[in-house]
């Protein structure tokens, strides 16, 4: 049955947001350095996380289906790098409106972290093109997915490159020197992503699910179109609307 | 750059979470129009299916004899 475990989801999602935002703004204690602007980063963050985790669940759905040739994980590997890439729209404007206030600029061009994320989002943005150009649908399949296994690695790499590099203007909240954050804004912090994984997942279901009803919709019309009257192109047919059931 | 002060800080907090609600909101509004398509398109093929039993299951016309 489609849309399976789809209502939990949302209850779980809508509980853990409810949950993460009174934890930031009531619980989390403010930040020393940024004062109230610090809250941003419990929004900004997990979108940011979730957005890369995204892209590389991308590419392993991708593999399965270059592995297996079934392409359920073709749709999987789309709708997870659709999903990501609107996620990530929400990070570079969440990102850019915490630069605006902690910087006094919206965007910093020398500031690798930014750089770096805004290639990769660009580089999941030529995946679109680059699907909807092959009209043949298993080679479009194929393509899409050797695009998303190569991006899928790009994105790990690129995040260890970044890591790697020596400025530090971008705030480093995980791990440094100073010891990092402190618990209370940890525990907001991890229901935040919590929260946003859940949507993640929430959103994936949701238009996997719709995905698949579209599809069978599809093959409903082409049966009843089979089993239509005479020749021509069949009742069902003139009845469609252009386009539909189409990826 | 120092911290803020909280009314001018809570102006972009608040405009980073509008943000967030506003791209989610169009997202499902997006998606509610595809699932109303769905819907129509439903409805159209239960109705084609209706018909074709009908006319399946309709007597045939008798033959007048002169």
């Amino acid at each position: 049955m489609y849309g399976k475990g789809l209502k939990p989801l949302s209850i779980a999602t809508v509980v853990a947001f409810a949950v993460g935002f009174s934890l930031v703004f009531f619980y989390a204690p403010l930040d020393a350095d940024q004062g109230f602007i610090q809250k941003i980063f419990y929004l900004h963050v997990p979108l940011a996380s979730t957005a890369l985790i995204g892209f590389v669940v991308g590419g392993i759905f991708a593999i399965l289906h270059l592995r297996t040739d079934n392409n359920k994980w073709d749709a999987y590997s789309y709708v997870a790098i659709h999903i990501s890439v609107i996620f990530g729209v929400g990070v570079l404007i969440t990102g850019a409106i915490w630069a605006k206030a902690s910087w006094g600029h919206w965007w910093v061009w020398d500031e690798p972290t930014l750089v770096s994320f805004l290639i990769v989002f660009l580089l999941y943005c030529t995946y679109y093109p680059l699907r909807y150009a092959i009209e043949d649908r298993d080679r479009q399949a194929r393509y899409a997915s050797v695009f998303a296994i190569t991006a899928g690695a790009f994105v790990p790499l690129n995040f260890m490159a970044v890591r790697a590099a020596e400025s530090l203007v971008h705030p480093r909240t995980f791990g440094t020197v100073e010891g990092g954050m402190p618990g209370d804004m940890w525990l907001t912090f991890l229901v935040c992503f919590a929260g946003i994984a859940l949507l993640w997942v929430t959103l994936v279901s949701f238009e996997l699910t719709a995905k698949r009803t579209s599809g069978q919709l599809s093959r409903l019309r082409r049966a009843l179109d089979d089993g239509g009257h005479g020749g021509g192109p069949g009742v069902a047919r003139r009845i469609a609307p252009s386009g539909a059931g189409s990826r | 750059m120092p911290a803020l002060p909280l009314d001018e800080a809570g102006k972009y907090v608040a405009a980073a979470y509008v943000v967030f609600v506003v791209l989610l909101v169009v997202y499902i509004g997006i998606m509610a129009a595809k699932l109303s398509r769905i819907s129509r398109e439903i409805e159209e093929i239960a109705e084609l299916a209706e018909q074709r039993r009908a006319e399946e299951q309709e007597p045939e016309p008798e033959e007048v004899r002169s």
